[in-house]
Formats: C-alpha cells, sequence, structure tokens
C-alpha cells in the first residue's frame, strides 16, 4: 500500500559486536556509522571536540561515537551495551555494542539476546604468535549458545602491513575453537576498522577474494529463516469488549513469537493442553487471516478456556515440562544459593524456580566442564537442571528462541539473576510423539 | 518450514517495530498498577499514543495520559494536545513546572531561564502524587548517547534517578518489571525507533500533527547555526537582526531551548526526504540544552528526567 520510502519494505538485521578490550570494536563501529552516513556532522563535531579523545591530531577518533556516557569517556572503557542504528539501500540494522571487559560477560549475553549475527573481533596485531586470547573462546562460545552466526573480522591488519600468512593463522587458530563448539562461521575478513579497509568498501590486501564486512552483513540470513514453523503465542492479557452486548466478547492479546497462525486452525492452550479453533485475528487496522512471527495481535477462539497471562497458545506438537536442563549465564552480583528459589519467567509466564543440580560450569579459558563445580557466580556459564513450581513449555532454544529462554529473577533484590536457554525437557507431557490427527477436529 | 520464512519476511522493518511498541505497551498493562503515558502533543508522544490505541482498542486505555507542562509552550502544540485527547475520550493529566515554581520545589535563576531540566522535579512530584509506578515515554535510542545506552524497561529508583552503571541486564523480550515500594520504570516503547522511522509511520498512518512540523513562515534570528524563533517568551534583542524564514520543528520541547529547522517539507515524505540529506543530528540541529556539555542528557536523566 505504501511504497514512499525505502526503508518500509527493507527487512532488518540486528547484529553485536564482541571483542576483547583495545580490539577496535567502537572504532568498527564508528566506521560502519560513518561510512554508511549513519553519523551527522555535530555528531562528528562532538567526538573531535570531546575532552578525552585519545587520536592523533587532526583525526576523529571513532571509538567515541559508541562511548556514551561521561564515566566511560573518563576512563577510557565501554561499561555497557549501546544501541546504535543505520541503513544502507539493502537494510536497516541495529547494532548491540557488548564491551569486551571480561567483567562485563552479562553485557555481552544481553546484547546477544537480541542479535542475529554476532562480529567477532581479533586484534591481529596483538595474536600473532601468541594465539588467540581466552576471551575470544568466550565469546564464540556465547555466541554458539545463543545461537547466533558468527562473522570473524581480524582487524589491526594495517599494522601488520596486510601479511596473508597472520590472517591465515588466526583463522586456523579460530577454527580449531570453532570445530570444539561446532560452530560454522559465515565469513572470515581482513579489516582495518582505523582505515576502513574492507569494512565498508574493498581495501588493502589483494589477496582477500571475499566481500567487505558490510556487504557480508548485508546478505546474512535473517534467523527465521532456520527456525521450525512450530506456533508460540504467550499471552499478554486478556481483552474485553461489548460487555453490554449478551455476545460480550474476549481475545488473547499477545505477540506470534514463533511460526504463524491463520484463522480456522486449530491450537493448543499450554500447560493446559486443551484445544480450540482460531475463529478472528483481530487488529486496530482489521481482521486478518493470519498473522506471522514478530506480530502483534489478538486472537478470538471457538470456546471458552478460561485462559490468561502467561498461558501459551501453540501448535499440537507443544509440550510441557516441570524439569529442564539448561544453559544458564549468571548475571547477578550475588551469587547463587543452593536451595534459594528464584522467580522464573518464560514468555508472559512467571513462576517460582529452584536450581536443583550444577552439571557443569564452563571454566574460561578452554571452556571446558568442570563437573564437581558448586557454585555459580557472576559471568558464569554452567549446565543446570532447573525445576519449576508450574509447568514450562518444554521448547528447545535451538528450535525456538523466544519461548526456549527463560530469565531468572531474585525475588527479594529484583535484580535479573541470569539468562536460560533450555537444552532439554525431563518428563514432557503429553509423552510421546503426538498423533497429530488426534487433534483434528 | 519453506512457509515460515516466506511468511516471516513478509513483515517489513516498520511493522515489526510497530509489533514491538504494541507489546511493550500490552506488557506494561499486564505488569504495572498504575501505568501512565507521557503526552506532550509533539511528534514522538503522538506516535505513541496512536500505537497505544493499536493495542489497546476498542478497550479504553489502561491508563491516563500525562503531561509535564513548562508553560513556555507553542499554543498550536498545546490546542493539539488537548484535541487528541478529547478525540479519544482518554483522562489527560497536566503537571505543571509553574506549580513547582510556586511551591518553592523548582527554583530558576531568572524567568526566562529553560524550564526544560526543571521537568524532572514536576514529572517526580506527578508520581508521588499518583503513584504512579510505570511511565511509558517516547523516547528513542538514536537520539543521544546516553539515550543509547538505556534499557526498553529502565528503573529508577526511590528518588526517581537513573543509575546507569547498574541497569539491570535485558534479555530477549523478557523484561523485568519488578518494583520495590516508591521505585518506578520509565518504559520506552519507541527505543529501536529512529528520527525516519517515525516519520515513515507518520506518513503510513496519515497522522495529524501539529502544523510547526511542516514548513512554514517564521520570525527567526540566528544564534551561530541554531536558528531562534522569536517568542514573546523569546524576544529578539535589540540588536539582533530578525529575518522571516520558512522553517520547520524537527523536535518540540520547552520554547526557550528548541529551534527550528530552514525547510520547505509540507509533508512527511518531504521530511523524509530532506532527513536523507541532512547532515545534523535531530536533537543537534534544535537543542540547546544538549549542548551545554557533551554529558547534559546522561546527568539529566541521573536526576529524574526522562
Amino acid at each position: 500500500m505504501f511504497d514512499g520510502s525505502p526503508a518500509e519494505g527493507r527487512d532488518v538485521l540486528r547484529f553485536m559486536t564482541a571483542g576483547s578490550v583495545d580490539d577496535g570494536k567502537s572504532t568498527l563501529i564508528g566506521r560502519l556509522l560513518y561510512d554508511s552516513k549513519g553519523l551527522m556532522r555535530d555528531q562528528i563535531a562532538a567526538i573531535s571536540k570531546a575532552k578525552h579523545a585519545r587520536a592523533d591530531e587532526g583525526e576523529i577518533d571513532l571509538a567515541l561515537v559508541t562511548d556514551g556516557l561521561e564515566s566511560e569517556r573518563e576512563q577510557g572503557i565501554t561499561i555497557d551495551v549501546a544501541y546504535r542504528y543505520f541503513s544502507t539501500p539493502k537494510r536497516a540494522f541495529v547494532i548491540a555494542d557488548a564491551p569486551g571487559h571480561e567483567q562485563y560477560t552479562r553485557n555481552m549475553v544481553t546484547a546477544a539476546s537480541t542479535a542475529e549475527v554476532a562480529i567477532i573481533l581479533i586484534d591481529a596485531s596483538r595474536i600473532i604468535g601468541k594465539g588467540l586470547k581466552s576471551q575470544t573462546r568466550r565469546h564464540a562460545a556465547i555466541a554458539k549458545l545463543m545461537g547466533l552466526d558468527v562473522i570473524v573480522a581480524v582487524n589491526k591488519m594495517d599494522l601488520l602491513d596486510w601479511s596473508r600468512a597472520a590472517f591465515e593463522e588466526i583463522r586456523e587458530g579460530f577454527e580449531r575453537i570453532a570445530r570444539t563448539l561446532d560452530l560454522q562461521p559465515l565469513a572470515y575478513v581482513p579489516i582495518s576498522a582505523k582505515s576502513g579497509d574492507n569494512v565498508a568498501r574493498r581495501g588493502a590486501a589483494d589477496w582477500y577474494q571475499g566481500p567487505p564486512l558490510l556487504d557480508i552483513l548485508e546478505s546474512a540470513p535473517p534467523r527465521e529463516t532456520k527456525l521450525t514453523a512450530a506456533f508460540r503465542f504467550p499471552i499478554q492479557r486478556v481483552a474485553r469488549w461489548g460487555e453490554t452486548d449478551p455476545g460480550a466478547r474476549r481475545g488473547y492479546a499477545g505477540r506470534v513469537e514463533s511460526g504463524f497462525v491463520k484463522v480456522g486452525d486449530t491450537v493448543t492452550a499450554a500447560p493446559s493442553l486443551l484445544p480450540a479453533i482460531v475463529r478472528e485475528i483481530r487488529t486496530f487496522d482489521g481482521a486478518l487471516d493470519a498473522a506471522v512471527t514478530g506480530q502483534s495481535v489478538t486472537l478470538v477462539l471457538d470456546r471458552d478456556l478460561d485462559l490468561a497471562r502467561g498461558d501459551t497458545l501453540a501448535s499440537a506438537d507443544v509440550q510441557t515440562a516441570k524439569s529442564v536442563t539448561a544453559d544458564l549465564c549468571w548475571l547477578d552480583t550475588q551469587a547463587w544459593q543452593r536451595g534459594r528459589r528464584y522467580l522464573l519467567r518464560q514468555g508472559t509466564r512467571t513462576t517460582h524456580a529452584v536450581i536443583e543440580q550444577i552439571h557443569f560450569v564452563r571454566e574460561v579459558t578452554e571452556l571446558a566442564a568442570v563437573s564437581d563445580a558448586t557454585e555459580l557466580k557472576l559471568n558464569d556459564i554452567a549446565s543446570v537442571r532447573v525445576k519449576a513450581l508450574d509447568a514450562l513449555i518444554a521448547d528447545r532454544f535451538d528450535d525456538a528462541p523466544a519461548t526456549g529462554a527463560f530469565v531468572l529473577i531474585d525475588p527479594v533484590t529484583h535484580q535479573t539473576a541470569a539468562a536460560g536457554m533450555i537444552r532439554e525437557a525431563h518428563d514432557p507431557q503429553p509423552r510421546g510423539p503426538l498423533a497429530e490427527e488426534s487433534y483434528e477436529i | 518450514m519453506t512457509v515460515t520464512a516466506k511468511a516471516a519476511s513478509a513483515l517489513s522493518h516498520l511493522d515489526r517495530l510497530e509489533s514491538e511498541a504494541i507489546h511493550i505497551l500490552r506488557e506494561v498493562a499486564a505488569a504495572f498498577d498504575r501505568p501512565a503515558l507521557l503526552f506532550s502533543g509533539g511528534k514522538d508522544s503522538a506516535v505513541l499514543l496512536r500505537l497505544a490505541e493499536k493495542a489497546f482498542r476498542p478497550e479504553p486505555l489502561p491508563f491516563p495520559l500525562l503531561h509535564v507542562d513548562t508553560g513556555h509552550n507553542f499554543p498550536e502544540v498545546i490546542a493539539f494536545r488537548d484535541q487528541r485527547a478529547a478525540e479519544l475520550g482518554e483522562r489527560l493529566i497536566v503537571a505543571k513546572v509553574e506549580d513547582s515554581i510556586a511551591r518553592g520545589t523548582v527554583r530558576l535563576r531568572k524567568e526566562t531561564d529553560s524550564r526544560n531540566a526543571a521537568q524532572a522535579v514536576t514529572l517526580l512530584e506527578a508520581i508521588a502524587e499518583h503513584q504512579f509506578d510505570a511511565l511509558l515515554g517516547g523516547a528513542r535510542r538514536d537520539e543521544e548517547k546516553a539515550r543509547a545506552k538505556e534499557r526498553i524497561f529502565s528503573h529508577r529508583d526511590e528518588f526517581g534517578q537513573w543509575n546507569p552503571k547498574a541497569q539491570r541486564p535485558e534479555l530477549w523480550s523478557l523484561y523485568n518489571t519488578r518494583l520495590h515500594p516508591g521505585e518506578n520504570m520509565r518504559v520506552f516503547p519507541l527505543s529501536n525507533w529512529t528520527e525516519r522511522d517515525i516519520w515513515t509511520y507518520i506518513h503510513r498512518e496519515r497522522m495529524a500533527l501539529p502544523s510547526l512540523y511542516y514548513a512554514h513562515e517564521r520570525e527567526i534570528v540566528r544564534r551561530g547555526e541554531l536558528l531562534m524563533p522569536v517568542t514573546e517568551i523569546t524576544p529578539a534583542g535589540e540588536n539582533d537582526s530578525v529575518e522571516r524564514v520558512s522553517v520547520r520543528f524537527r523536535t518540540v520541547g520547552d520554547i526557550t531551548c528548541t529551534a527550528p529547522v530552514a525547510s520547505v517539507a509540507r509533508n512527511p515524505l518531504q521530511i523524509i526526504a530532506e532527513t536523507e540529506f541532512a547532515d545534523l543530528s535531530e536533537r543537534g540541529a534544535t537543542r540547546m540544552d544538549d549542548q551545554a556539555s557533551e554529558a547534559s542528557m546522561e546527568r539529566r536523566k541521573k536526576e529524574g528526567y526522562f
């Protein structure tokens, strides 16, 4: 209907950047914004006159574009996730800039949760002959845990005169890590964020035949294309209208988090596992025949199932479970305490949960499992068994990230304590493979 | 599976932003007892109000509208504010900085000082009076560097202060809405929108806006690169040379700190086209309050500003 603006039809890619301190993450983001004209003259003027500029005279310190806070400028570090926006004629982009300090792993996890692709940045000039840093391994592991595609950007190649041997050494080093994680990077690209070579345009390395980084981002596959078609619709609230009318009606307002739904589809309410037929898909702009992933709508069913916020409407494959094995990233400065209850939020449901067992904690350097670990503290990544008071949706994170994910909240301090990704459900209900015919009405 | 891929790609960037904002608005309605939506009559809050209609109609909105009024307003913006609230039949609460001045809780060096920073005091007083626990605002992350680091659900302590170093991690769309008594949440459904997305949406939805957002002739005085509107509150100085120029406002705030830009754009599409070639950011071209120091917004937010 509307074609007045090229932004209307474009899709969006959300990506994050991960690297160790001084690998040049902020400079890379500054470069992408600068070269795609995402930076305005006053913003450039502001960073040129900023009090703590580190660049040589006459040069813009691109890193200052993303160092938003006063305290960061004073310390010359990035302390929190910053979001930036730019677009090219092909795509709109959202960047989550995550800091690289080890103590801020929680920020990388936060950034990764809303991203589809991670650019893992490696400072070539500091790696040669020394092997990759432990943080690079950790960033790769988090990207894998959180289901992101990975692009490996080997930065500061200008300091090594664009040495092909140096690039290959780093690529081989990363490939060894990738193999242990079962990770297949989309691309390896040699760049200089400072000069811009191979970022938005082809650059100095004549031996590099691949596209520049921005082209890779423009053609990266959207995440939905890799997920299952299972329909998941966590109910946010019950909408009621026509109260005075004897046929007063209610609908369930929410967002399609996975798959799609059509009028006439049979859906299953979880956790009750009762079926119903979708009679109407309502929006402010009129009724729809179908709704797809990402769309906020109100569903009207053909019967009254007495559903509420926290329930999920789903396709017939849905299962529930009270106990799951999950990867957990601990985000709180207060360490986990055995026996302590947490609030668990999955979809729109909040329930109580305990961590029954730690299978293993991944240690930082080699990511190997330490199976006798007994504690969970800030920045730990662990495999645990979680038991919930109410039944959870038994979705694996890799199949349906929106419903396969949960957070734990400390009920006393209200801090977000942990991020969880479900890997396996124990004793899921209903048992066994569902005969789809049994739900057809 | 191919069906999903195809169906998912049918949702454009703008549709996705719209659905995300509706999702956030519904989360606020479900999770808080006494929310309010900040509505000034400006373009971003007009988009936010439109999204609230989309989230809740045919029901009444589950929150009142709240305007923190500096008293230094453009009359057509106030008229638009009142008109929209009346059209929708929704309750509008106006909290006045002038009342805070009368109470002595806001003190200004002189009558014509910008009241923009003083809004934080009046806002916190309104929160206390009405016991609001969540305030929906139209702020966007692309506006300003401190906002770029703020969560969608931004926790404020019992003094209404933002602590950028102790923000709760915000994962997926699993927002942590828990509060202790006296604390409040600021919620920004337009966090991921850009200036261009706002105008594209205004065009698509055929939304009405106050006329000063479109090109009109106005008397101005040049102050460096900024064009200062000549108004009763901001009269021209004796030595100023007053010019009549075709301008529009890219942002609208307190009269004393909002400057228009030279423009001939008479509709949203022309504005989008102009914005493509603009070489100044939205706030950089128009806001005097941000230019006082590179950390102005961060400091104001720490004190309880939006």
